[in-house]
């Protein structure tokens, strides 16, 4: 079973600075947020060992959030080798988040 | 084959599904790409659904229990998109799915709800999600202390904009009436509001920004003249569109009979124009777009279904 990564400013570029991740920036009040969260846990485990499903919670960890300019949660940005390729605000289907990363793989 | 497929996890789909399972069809899915709940968890406040009187109660907090009581019925929730709902030549339907793949079922109750729109001023979309937002519980966290604008003038124009009051220094709430289409208790709370600024017979024309988002936003006055409100952060609240895209054919027909502004139009029994085809919630035609409605919809809807598996399958 794969499973997320939890990102805080002490691991963020650790984790994210080789191959492909998927980092999505929430906070336990967001509706939005709560809806992905199954599809995240499910991504994690269909790209175990293939590309890096990540979550920062932007309540706890605010200097991150503010480094990347998020003003709306969900945003799921998507990295490769350390640099921030793209990037989807709200809600989005499993599907279509597995089609970004693969894009990038 | 499902006796029933559900597409649409809100609390229309929900309560569709409650009622279904407990009504006595076995094999009923419930389609949300993610976690049910629907739109109200966007919502700061909910005052109005009967029962639930505990005090700032939000759409996240009304929704939590309602999946996991449908599924004790055996309501199956499946994870994924549906892109279209067809027809099969036996009158039964397939469920058209983004993995490709598809399920047939007896019965359909489509409630995909709605999306909140954009209010179609310039720049919105290059700002969307860097200080434009259409979810103030999601959003206002990044604007604490700071000045925000709220374009709207209707139930959820107001109470977000009472939400954002609390967390921010100060709300421009921008509308391009002279009065308010919502609760007078609301609209007197507003009023009350020491900072909220009523900026009104205004119509926003851009949205300000730079390489770190939004800084302002220029709204147009009845009198000719202009005015430039400094604001990070810039919520909208101008109604929604209806999600009828699952109901469309690949030749681009829908399914069912459509109101010309994409409802769906059903009769009192939420049947639509195809048998074993229903529709419930904000998608059906003079949705009062209330979560007491959707619930209620969904339940008839749910008996609709049951009646007709039963009288056409079952015989």
């Amino acid at each position: 079973m794969g499973k997320y990564v939890e990102l805080t400013a002490s691991n963020f570029e650790e984790i994210t600075k080789e191959g492909v991740a998927l980092v999505d920036f929430w906070a336990p009040w967001c509706g939005p947020c709560r809806m992905i969260a199954p599809v995240i846990e499910e991504l994690a485990n269909d790209f175990d060992g293939i590309a890096k499903i990540c979550k920062v919670n932007t309540d706890e960890e605010q200097d991150i959030a503010v480094k990347y300019g998020i003003r709306s949660i969900p945003t799921i940005l998507f990295f490769k080798n350390g640099e921030m390729v793209d990037q989807m605000v709200g809600a989005a289907s499993k599907q279509a988040f597995a089609d970004k990363i693969n894009s990038l793989l | 084959m499902l006796d029933c497929a559900i597409i649409g996890g809100g609390p229309a789909g929900l309560t569709a599904g409650l009622y279904a399972t407990r009504g006595g069809l076995d094999n009923v899915i419930m389609y949300e790409k993610g976690m049910p709940g629907g739109q109200i968890t966007m919502s700061s406040e909910i005052e109005n659904y009967p029962g639930a009187t505990a005090h700032n109660l939000s759409g996240m907090d009304l929704m939590i229990p309602w999946p996991e009581q449908c599924q004790r019925f055996g309501l199956k929730h499946e994870m994924s998109e549906v892109t279209r709902v067809s027809r099969n030549e036996d009158g039964t339907f397939a469920i058209h799915k983004s993995d490709g793949k598809s399920e047939n079922a007896k019965s359909v109750i489509v409630c995909t709800g709605s999306t909140p729109k954009r209010a179609g001023f310039l720049a919105e979309d290059t700002y969307f999600g860097r200080g434009v937002s259409t979810c103030a519980t999601c959003d206002g966290f990044f604007y604490k202390g700071k000045e925000v604008a709220v374009i709207g003038g209707g139930d959820t124009a107001l109470e977000e904009a009472l939400y954002l009051a609390k967390i921010c220094s100060k709300v421009y709430l921008i509308h391009r009436r002279d009065t308010f289409r919502s609760a007078p208790n609301t609209i007197a709370r507003v009023k009350a509001t020491a900072n909220i600024e009523l900026v009104l017979n205004a119509v926003p024309e851009e949205v300000l920004g730079n390489a770190m988002g939004v800084s302002g936003l220029r709204v147009a006055l009845k009198d000719g003249t202009t005015r430039q409100i400094d604001a990070p952060g810039v919520f909208v609240f101008v109604g929604n569109n209806v999600n009828n895209q699952v109901l469309m054919q690949e030749d681009g027909s829908f399914l069912c009979d459509m109101s010309p502004s994409g409802e769906v139009i059903v009769n009192i029994s939420m049947k639509t124009s195809v048998a074993g085809l229903f529709a419930a919630g904000d998608m059906r035609i003079e949705a009062p777009k209330q979560v007491v409605c959707a619930a209620g919809d969904g339940a008839v809807a749910a008996l609709q279904a049951i009646g007709y598996v039963d009288e056409h399958f079952h015989n």
